[in-house]
């Protein structure tokens, strides 16, 4: 088991080398963001004290080097656009993030798995079929689609619901709201965007429990339990649970940080101000180190992530838990 | 006295494309098993062997329905019992071993906790009762240091150590009957005559009776005392296990015999000519008659009635071999 934890770590830490690099070089591939700050036919003297301010006046290896070792010093460097260090910014908009991406993987969670598992158990029955349709209109109907009716109907008109940003709880730079003010409040202002993400995913995690619940309950083992004699309540809790759940578990985590830190398209809609919508408008700005410090501290959070579920596995499946 | 287990022209099919294809897989079967015998059944795959034992233990696909006969387990019928109450009946009073011991226990549970789930379940046994009782399982299963070993996790043991364990929980519930389906087909070769002594051992220590089914003739001749042979949901022949070597009746079993490769023997292997039948679409007359040398036009038309031989056993044939032709 620790030498498994250690395989795991250094795969970890070339995952997030490479990860990196190619931000360095992908998003100096969109264009000069100097030229986006300056109009044409700004005084060259001050374009040109802007991109040494910015530091892209130097050879690009240079540039390479100061990145990765202001990054091991844990420094991602200031935002081109407000002049504020990127970890600043980006750790006041995480929270918000979290706090859409957490609601929506409940949300999803709550719809997939019990669905999943009934829908296996009770397999080509109506609930099955119905199953089948909510899996379908999950992954068909994009979320911004699903967002916007939501903001049509509850919005709109019958104006329940609040149609843009999380709220005035807000956690502001310098003016922190409690922990559970910040959590439990404006949860009306939550309902619409979590549910427009969460939607796509619970389609996708009634299918996979399915599946998995499918398998486990037509093999030779579930069988050789109810062949024990063992009630079907047990064979389906204990035995049947158990082994599905390992790529449920999987599945469920990566989804989790996909929620967190892609939610662009959700987050713009609802003008919702996590992370997502701070990568979009960086992009948008050609704001080299903010796009980069989002994309790693998302990068950074997978690998975490991953690495966490690799050593809860082991927990789990004695296979791995065992091996050395 | 009735005997332990007697099965009376079960019927059991597969219904499916709603109802317009109906495959006919153990089709009038009728046998019994005294108790602490070993009643072999045999015949080639997808002959209705398999079926028959989900059968007795009600542990059958969705789509297959017991659609007519008897299962009596010491004089009780177990067809109209509910899933509840056979519940109560599988593992205590009949227990199964299944064909491949590389998949048939839970990986995610220790060895300890799938042996003692049926004296857990049957026998109420717990704490440190039920412990001694796992390692006692154990120890009759000749798994060394049983103590150990129960703490380890199915993906540690070989195949013949898993089918082993299948086998200690198989006893565990203290069964009047096991049903072992094809227990050593997917063992190795040296592992497989250990492991047919072993359930001759426990047979003798516990006077269990064996339901043994396998393709393998010269499995039977070792461990059964009398057998049955399938052909297409049908037994068509039943004899002690000296007969049906000695003197076969039905031209099934003789060419069973015939397709045995023989040691020594510088001799074309006989097969047995064309393919088993669908059992959605059965011949008409005897299932047999494509395939059978002795067919006469009788057996095209008119399905042949098990009748009695003498002595004991039966064959479903119009034309059983060592009788003359005006008899059948």
């Amino acid at each position: 088991m620790k030498r498994y934890v250690l395989v795991r770590a250094l795969y970890s830490v070339v995952t997030l080398w490479l990860l990196v690099t190619i931000i360095f070089g992908l998003v100096r591939l969109t264009g000069d963001p100097v030229a986006m700050k300056a109009e044409a036919g700004a005084d060259p003297a001050y374009v040109a004290q802007l991109r040494h301010s910015w530091g892209l006046d130097q050879p690009l290896h240079r540039q390479y080097l100061g990145f990765v070792s202001r990054l091991l010093r844990g420094d991602f460097g200031h935002s081109f656009e407000k002049s504020l260090p990127v970890r600043d910014i980006y750790f006041e908009r995480l929270p918000n993030s979290l706090k859409l991406g957490f609601a929506a993987f409940l949300f999803s969670l709550a719809l997939g798995v019990p669905f999943g598992m009934l829908s296996a158990l009770k397999v080509n029955s109506w609930w099955d079929s119905a199953g089948k349709m909510v899996a379908l209109l999950g992954l068909s109907m994009p979320g911004f689609f699903v967002g916007l009716v939501l903001i049509i109907i509850f919005g709109i008109q019958l104006g329940w619901l609040p149609v843009l940003g999380k709220g005035p709880s807000a956690v502001v730079l310098g003016e922190p709201s409690t922990w559970i003010t910040f959590w439990f409040r404006d949860w009306a202002h939550l309902v619409m965007p979590a549910f427009a993400l969460g939607w796509y995913f619970s389609g996708a995690m009634l299918r996979i429990t399915r599946s998995g619940m499918l398998d486990v309950l037509g093999s030779d083992y579930i069988k050789l339990v109810r062949l024990k004699g063992v009630p079907e309540s047990v064979v389906v809790a204990k035995h049947a649970l158990k082994n599905s759940l390992i790529p449920v578990l999987t599945f469920a985590g990566l989804n989790l940080l996909v929620m967190v830190n892609v939610a662009i398209v959700i987050e713009v809609i609802f003008n919702w101000p996590g992370v997502g919508q701070l990568l979009y408008d960086a992009l948008s700005n050609r704001d080299f180190p903010m796009v980069q410090g989002v994309v790693l501290m998302s990068g950074l959070l997978i690998v975490v992530l991953n690495f966490t579920i690799d050593v809860l596995y082991g927990y789990v499946d004695p296979r791995i838990r065992l091996s050395r | 006295m009735a005997p332990l287990l007697l099965v009376e022209d079960l019927r059991t099919y597969y219904v499916g494309f709603g109802g317009t294809r109906v495959v006919k897989a153990v089709d009038g079967v009728s046998f019994s098993v005294e108790a602490g015998e070993t009643f072999g059944l045999v015949g080639e795959s997808g002959c209705g062997k398999t079926t028959t034992c989900h059968a007795i233990v009600r542990l059958l696909a969705p789509s297959a329905r017991i659609v007519s006969g008897r299962i009596e387990l010491e004089g009780e019928d177990l067809v109209p019992k509910s899933q509840g109450e056979m519940r109560r009946i599988r593992g205590r009073r009949i227990a199964t071993i299944l064909q491949d011991p590389m998949a048939s226990l839970d990986p995610l549970f220790s060895i300890y906790d799938q042996v003692a789930e049926p004296a857990y379940y049957h026998q109420g046994l717990r704490g440190r009762s039920l412990r001694v009782r796992v390692k006692q399982l154990l120890d009759a299963v000749r798994i060394p240091s049983p103590e150990l070993r129960m703490k380890d996790y199915p993906h540690q043991m070989s195949g013949g150590m898993r089918q082993r364990i299948v086998g200690a929980i198989a006893q565990a519930g203290g069964p009047r009957i096991i049903i072992a389906d094809e227990p050593t087909t997917n063992l190795d070769v040296t592992i497989q005559l250990q492991y047919l002594n072993l359930l001759k051992d426990l047979q003798r220590a516990t006077g269990v009776a064996l339901i043994f089914v396998t393709h393998n003739l010269g499995i039977v001749a070792k461990m059964c005392d009398r057998v049955g042979v399938m052909y297409a949901g049908k037994i068509v022949e039943m004899q002690s296990v000296r007969g049906l070597f000695y003197r076969p009746r039905h031209p099934y079993t003789r060419a069973l015999l015939d397709s045995i490769p023989k040691l020594g023997v510088r001799e074309a292997l006989c097969g047995i000519p064309g393919q088993p039948p669908d059992l959605a679409d059965l011949p008409r007359g005897c299932s047999f008659h494509p395939r059978c040398p002795r067919a006469v036009d009788r057996c095209l038309d008119e399905e042949p009635k098990s009748h009695a031989l003498n002595g004991d056993g039966s064959v479903r044939c119009w034309l059983p071999i060592g009788e003359p032709a005006a008899n059948g």
